[in-house]
């Protein structure tokens, strides 16, 4: 590299044309000036302090001494891991239940493809909360899970209260919820991806679950992930509603629980939304980080467009001789 | 008719016979009554206006399109359907993919997997299909056709990363990985810049030299002129004119092969 022309230095340009190696002066334009987004900066900057000393100073129901008395009280921390567990799991099932809907849905088979209609027909069509308090009547409403034959004495007999906790409840109730919404999500993800895709992986002999698993689905991921990432913050936010079922560990729930002892209903609101907020921000960089994984091989700078060496090189393979000029690159 | 539907291959048996082969859409009938064959060996380019059924006939024939009448088979077998006794049966997808790993195809538009860099674009089938290779055999194997493309030094760019004369001549590895006794290639130059064209031909002329049973949907008419054994024209669904490409081409019998000659000649 060190033997490259020697560039001219700025100040020191020769006239344009007088050397054949010499590239074009550099335009060396003033710059835009954009006064008023320093005035609107300044304004915003000056609203926000004031806005901060008059929470600190005048507005004694914030009550900061009790934020941090409790923003790191067990029970708060506690209640943040279940908050956390709830989202994770729930998601977890949601993302693959909405896949395999998803592709239920885009399944030439038709009874396949009603059943997920229908499935998604019920779980959109009601509110989240509705079904929240349904799967926490569940024990009410079938006492036992009886497994055999209809009409006989069940083989197996448990009571549904004894294998589901209000946790795994709330799991099952976010999740199958959520599984609707991630089918839509998921289906518009593989109907984005190209239909010559399909083809080529059908032509090569791949039969429907391979093309889907290797060839389909890794190129929708690009497409699905950014609106899941959406998904899983809002989910985040919905495991508030899990008092419904009732699961009371979770953050809300917890929050309120204290602040209706303490009387100070706002320190423990801001406490809540404090580790909201440091979740949901958590859970930002795992998004960052996938989408960069699912991006390989789109985002990718096409190499010059012009017929390579390689050209060359098939008629030296005509010969028999591997292209030797070069240094191999076959290796890993 | 269901004498001459036997299974057995055999070295007389044509690679590729159509009889009277019907495809409609609907009303639309795109292919009325082809019939042709292909021998072991032979390079057959198919050439007529678009629109013609050409690329249709093709996709037939890996039963990409399934054909509405006549009788299509590839290697003596049926392409699609089952013959048991006077009965046809449809072809359960497993072994319509089976029949299709025996036919390479190579698309206008590469259709290259854009998340797998070249090398695994060539890997995928045989690894998923063939099993009991080793993964390092897999990828010598994969390297060698790459380098029979001229591309084994761009083995691990992404499809992005390649030109698109490359991109078809990895897309041709692709289709050659899996072994075919057939190949099939659907406007393969048409996508390039004028350019790219010379160096994807070089590397069907090279797999026709080889021995390659080769059917080639081209507007390329100096490749069919050198490498055909036979060229067929197609108009309206229907094959107007076949036999010797340098026949056709300096001495077209049809006046539609004339009218069409003389705008891309």
């Amino acid at each position: 590299m060190s033997d490259m022309q020697s560039r001219p230095a700025g100040t020191e340009t020769p006239p344009a044309g007088t050397g054949n190696d010499t590239p074009p002066e550099a335009i060396k334009a003033i710059k835009l000036r954009h006064p008023w987004r320093m005035v609107l900066a300044v304004v915003l900057v000056v609203l926000a302090v004031l806005f901060i000393v008059d929470a600190a100073v005048n507005r004694p129901v914030y009550n900061w001494d009790e934020v941090g008395k409790y923003l790191f009280d067990t029970r708060v921390v506690e209640a943040a891991g279940y908050t956390l567990q709830l989202t994770v799991y729930s998601m977890v099932i949601a993302i693959i239940l909405g896949i395999v809907l998803a592709v239920m849905r885009l399944s030439p088979n038709p009874v396949v493809k009603s059943v997920a209609w229908v499935y998604l027909w019920l779980f959109r069509g009601t509110p989240v909360y509705v079904q929240l308090v349904f799967w926490g009547l569940i024990g009410v409403i079938y006492k036992s899970i009886d497994i055999g034959i209809p009409g006989n004495e069940p083989w197996i007999s448990i009571v549904t209260s004894d294998l589901l906790s209000y946790f795994a409840l709330a799991i099952i109730g976010l999740a199958l919820n959520e599984a609707a919404y991630m089918a839509e999500i998921v289906r518009a993800g593989l109907l984005a991806v190209d239909r010559g895709q399909e083809e080529a992986a059908t032509a090569l002999g791949l039969g429907w679950w391979h093309t889907m698993s290797r060839v389909i689905l890794p190129q929708a991921m690009r497409v699905i992930i950014p609106p899941t990432g959406n998904e899983v913050i809002s989910m985040l936010k919905t495991t508030s509603l899990v008092i419904a079922v009732p699961f009371t560990l979770e953050l809300f729930t917890r929050t309120t629980d204290i602040a209706a002892k303490t009387y100070q209903p706002v320190p423990m609101l801001i406490v809540a939304s404090i580790w909201y907020l440091a979740i949901t921000s958590i859970l930002m960089v795992g998004q960052y980080y996938l989408e960069k994984h699912y991006a390989k091989g789109i985002d990718q700078r096409p190499a010059p467009q012009k017929p390579t060496v390689e050209t060359k090189a098939v008629a030296a393979v005509e010969a028999e001789m591997p292209p030797s000029d070069h240094h191999s690159g076959g290796g890993a | 008719m269901s004498a001459a539907e036997t299974t057995m291959a055999n070295a007389q048996t044509p690679m590729v016979k159509a009889e009277a082969v019907s495809k409609s859409y609907g009303s639309n009938l795109v292919l009325r009554s082809i019939s042709l064959e292909v021998k072991r060996g032979e390079v057959l380019c198919l050439v007529g206006p678009s629109g013609s059924g050409k690329s249709t006939f093709l996709r037939c024939i890996n039963h990409l399109e399934t054909v509405s009448a006549g009788r299509l088979s590839v290697d003596g077998e049926l392409v699609g359907y089952r013959q048991h006794g006077d009965k046809i049966y449809e072809l359960h997808p497993k072994d319509a993919a089976k029949q299709r790993r025996d036919i390479g195809m190579v698309f206008q538009r590469f259709n290259l997997f854009p998340h797998m860099t070249a090398v695994e674009n060539v890997m995928l089938a045989p690894t998923l299909l063939k099993k009991g290779m080793s993964k390092a055999k897999l990828k010598a194997r994969a390297l060698e056709l790459l380098a029979r493309v001229g591309l084994a030094e761009r083995s691990d760019y992404y499809p992005a990363q390649l030109s698109g004369g490359q991109q078809q001549r990895v897309a041709i590895a692709r289709a050659l990985a899996m072994e075919p006794k057939l190949m099939l290639f659907d406007e393969p130059t048409s996508a390039l810049d004028p350019e790219l064209v010379g160096e994807v031909l070089e590397v069907m002329k090279e797999l026709a030299k080889s021995g390659m049973t080769m059917i080639v949907v081209t507007h390329e008419m100096g490749f069919a002129r050198e490498v055909a054994d036979t060229l067929v024209f197609m108009d309206g669904g229907v094959v107007v004119e076949s036999g010797d490409p340098r026949e056709v081409l300096s001495n077209p019998q049809h006046q539609r092969t004339r009218a069409f000659l003389s705008k891309v000649l």
